[in-house]
């Protein structure tokens, strides 16, 4: 800043008294050449201390999981066996785990998370906007422990007494292999619908703040046209806010990959890949939480290790894709 | 357009934040490494403390009892003793890196373990006997279960599914079972009382003992995976037709019911703090005099012993740099023998027998303090 203002001030000022005249000269040019380079340097200081930070964990995180990582290979990853009397570890179902909870979350969350920005925006009255909107806001305040305990003691009786019973007895389903086994409630399915509950409020929040951006033209242009309202945010709004919905999914995707407590209170903690839903799973997240404070065996913290950095590649990949998704989206839709 | 571009890009960037967050647990997770250096995560936990007169760390298991005594001896002593709940292995790491001035574990050091400790020799003084119950919720029987170890360790190898299997019918004559389905709970993280509890199903089935084996995390062959005794217990009150393995006090605390089990001279006894003192009785009386007391007492074959209990250890060097702090905690552990004993009672634990008290008061008279130059 101060590089492209000086040229044309300095000459017209003694030196010295650029403090004196803050007025007129926008930069405060003899202090300022000091005292902007100290501020520029720091603030690129902080700006470098967040790679490097990532860097340096990357680095430690795969330093420390390495020779599990050399020791199993690429079985690591496709192996189901997690035994620490043996030492053999195998991360497949953590890994697979993560995945299905996470997706589970964003197919239950996504549409209702739209909906209710959609609501909140497009069709809310003010009285009952600020309030809604303030209610939702706060979920995403409840502490994911607080989460974990409502799942235990309410949630997860209710998925057992009459989620379960209805889809297999009542729909007839429980010979489908998504929904098969027996079912005692801690489940893959369980830990979606707690995610989906965590999730919700980042959606929303998002999605309601790039509805409201839209400008009001957009809309009264398809007024004007004789949509109706429906037909109004369906073909003028929505396409419009689209890359922006996108990028409010993947938020609550990342925070749906990395939450462990909740998870690990409902899911069950199974090293087993199941085609079911209904039965127990675990997550990468809940895996590291459970077993490291007990791990003493160099393998076993090694292969805790190679899961954590496991999870930092799956959540890399995810945001890389998110990345890709949004700037694709922008340039497909949008109005302009 | 424009506008909303912007706001985009800052929700993007937003969310690397989630990311951040893993970031921070795989960093502190990073700092145990795995290789030898000292581990900052779990040195912190023993250095935040240094207004205390003694610290120590390691075992969740004693954790109540221990904060009872610390706030106890300091009420009557003025002398105040720091313990942090770090689990076993935690503390036997702890002590070897002399970063706390006694460790505490439910499991014994190993030789090994031993060896790598910085201060020289450890000493292990039992504190008080933990017991392990198979707790059960099925609503349709009023009699308490009774097992044998062969059939509670087929229970939990998923080679018994059904509550009216003829083998558990057999034991309970009289009872009527239900036809529903065995739910096994376990524990899902690293724990000394999954160590006993497989120790003990070990000891009892040969095919336990090829796999899944004992130690602190198995690969179960059935169930559910639950976070803690308050875990399991709360899945186990919840679900009609679960079985699982808590301490005595979570029992007591949640209201379940626990099964009595057929001890090594044939008795079915019940889980409590009396059968636990006799079962590490009779377990103590076949010792050798000078036994280092690490032990398993599991499988007791005494009158009115119950068969899955084990010791929970204070770890000790025998020779202190400090000798202040020898004398302190040799007070502390003497106090711990003797008054501290009646505390565990009310706190569902059970009281090391009589006649260990004297060996155990002498053994700590033995830790000496300022040998060696610092």
């Amino acid at each position: 800043m101060s590089e492209d203002v000086a040229p044309f001030v300095a000459p017209a000022l003694p030196p010295g008294s650029g403090r004196a005249t803050p007025a007129i000269v926008p930069a405060h040019i003899e202090g300022a050449s000091f005292g902007d380079r100290v501020y520029r340097l720091a603030t690129t200081g902080f700006a470098l201390v967040i790679p490097a930070l990532l860097l340096l964990i990357a680095w430690e995180v795969f330093h420390a999981g390495w020779p599990a990582l050399t020791r199993f290979g690429f079985g690591f990853f496709t192996s189901s066996d997690w035994d620490a009397v043996k030492g053999n570890f195998g991360a497949a179902p953590a890994i697979y785990g993560t995945i299905v909870s996470s997706l589970l979350a964003l197919l239950l969350a996504t549409p209702l998370a739209v909906g209710v920005a959609i609501f909140l925006s497009e069709f809310a009255p003010n009285w009952i906007r600020t309030p809604i909107a303030f209610l939702v806001d706060l979920l995403a305040a409840i502490p994911s422990v607080v989460y974990g305990l409502w799942g235990v003691l309410v949630m997860v009786p209710f998925i057992r007494e009459h989620v379960m019973p209805f889809v297999k007895d009542t729909l007839h389903l429980g010979d489908f292999p998504l929904f098969s086994g027996a079912a005692y409630g801690p489940s893959m399915f369980a830990a979606g619908c707690i995610l989906a509950i965590m999730i919700l409020p980042y959606i929303s929040a998002v999605t309601r703040e790039v509805l409201r951006a839209v400008p009001r033209s957009q809309r009264e242009a398809a007024l004007a046209l004789g949509a109706t309202r429906w037909e109004m945010i369906w073909d003028a709004v929505l396409p419009y806010a689209r890359s922006g919905i996108v990028g409010g999914v993947i938020l609550g995707l990342g925070r749906a990959l990395g939450e462990t407590m909740a998870v690990t209170m409902v899911i069950g903690n199974r090293h087993e890949i199941s085609a079911s839903l209904f039965q127990p799973g675990y997550t990468m997240a809940s895996l590291i939480a459970n077993e490291f404070a007990e791990a003493t065996n160099d393998l076993h913290v090694s292969s805790l290790m190679a899961v954590g950095a496991g999870l930092f590649v799956v959540t890399i990949v995810v945001n890389v894709v998110a990345r890709w998704l949004v700037w694709r989206t922008a340039r497909a839709g949008g109005g302009t | 357009m424009r506008k909303n571009a912007i706001s985009l890009e800052v929700l993007v960037k937003r969310a690397p934040l989630a990311f951040l967050a893993l970031a921070s647990l795989t960093l502190a997770a990073c700092s145990s490494g795995g290789d030898k250096k000292p581990d900052s995560a779990r040195t912190e936990a023993g250095s935040t403390t240094s207004g205390a007169d003694l610290t120590g760390a390691g075992a969740t298991f004693p954790f109540p009892l221990y904060s009872r005594w610390v706030s106890e001896y300091q009420a009557a002593t003025g002398v105040k003793v720091n313990y942090q709940q770090i689990g076993s292995g935690g503390g036997i790491k702890q002590l070897q890196e002399e970063t706390v001035d006694f460790g505490a574990s439910d499991a014994p050091m190993t030789d090994a373990e031993i060896a790598s400790a910085k201060g020289g020799p450890v000493i292990h003084i039992p504190t008080v006997v933990g017991l392990v119950t198979i707790a059960y919720n099925v609503p349709q029987i009023s009699q308490p279960l009774k097992l044998s170890g062969p059939v509670a360790a087929d229970i939990f190898l998923g080679k018994i599914t059904k509550w009216n299997d003829s083998r558990i019918a057999s034991l309970n004559p009289g009872v009527t079972f239900p036809n529903t389905d065995i739910l096994v709970v376990h524990r899902s993280e690293g724990s000394g009382t999954t160590y006993i509890f497989s120790d003990y199903l070990a000891s009892v089935s040969p095919a336990w003992k090829a796999s899944p084996g004992k130690g602190k995390e198995l690969q179960w062959p059935v169930g559910l995976g639950e976070r803690g005794n308050d875990g399991v217990a709360g899945r186990i009150k919840q679900t009609p037709g679960a079985i699982g393995y808590v301490e005595l006090a979570f029992v007591t605390q949640n209201r379940l019911t626990a099964a009595q089990l057929q001890n090594a001279t044939g008795q079915f006894v019940a889980p409590s703090a009396d059968a636990a003192t006799a079962a590490a009785d009779a377990a103590v009386g076949k010792l050798p005099a000078n036994t280092d007391y690490r032990v398993s007492i599991i499988n007791s074959a005494g009158s009115g012993a119950y068969p899955i209990t084990s010791f929970t250890y204070l770890l000790v060097y025998q020779h202190m740099t400090d000798a202040a702090k020898a004398q302190k905690l040799r007070d502390f552990i003497k106090w711990a023998l003797t008054t501290g004993q009646k505390d565990a009672v009310t706190l569902d634990y059970a009281p090391l027998p009589s006649t260990m008290i004297p060996k155990l008061t002498a053994k700590a008279d033995s830790i000496s303090g300022g040998g060696a130059a610092k």
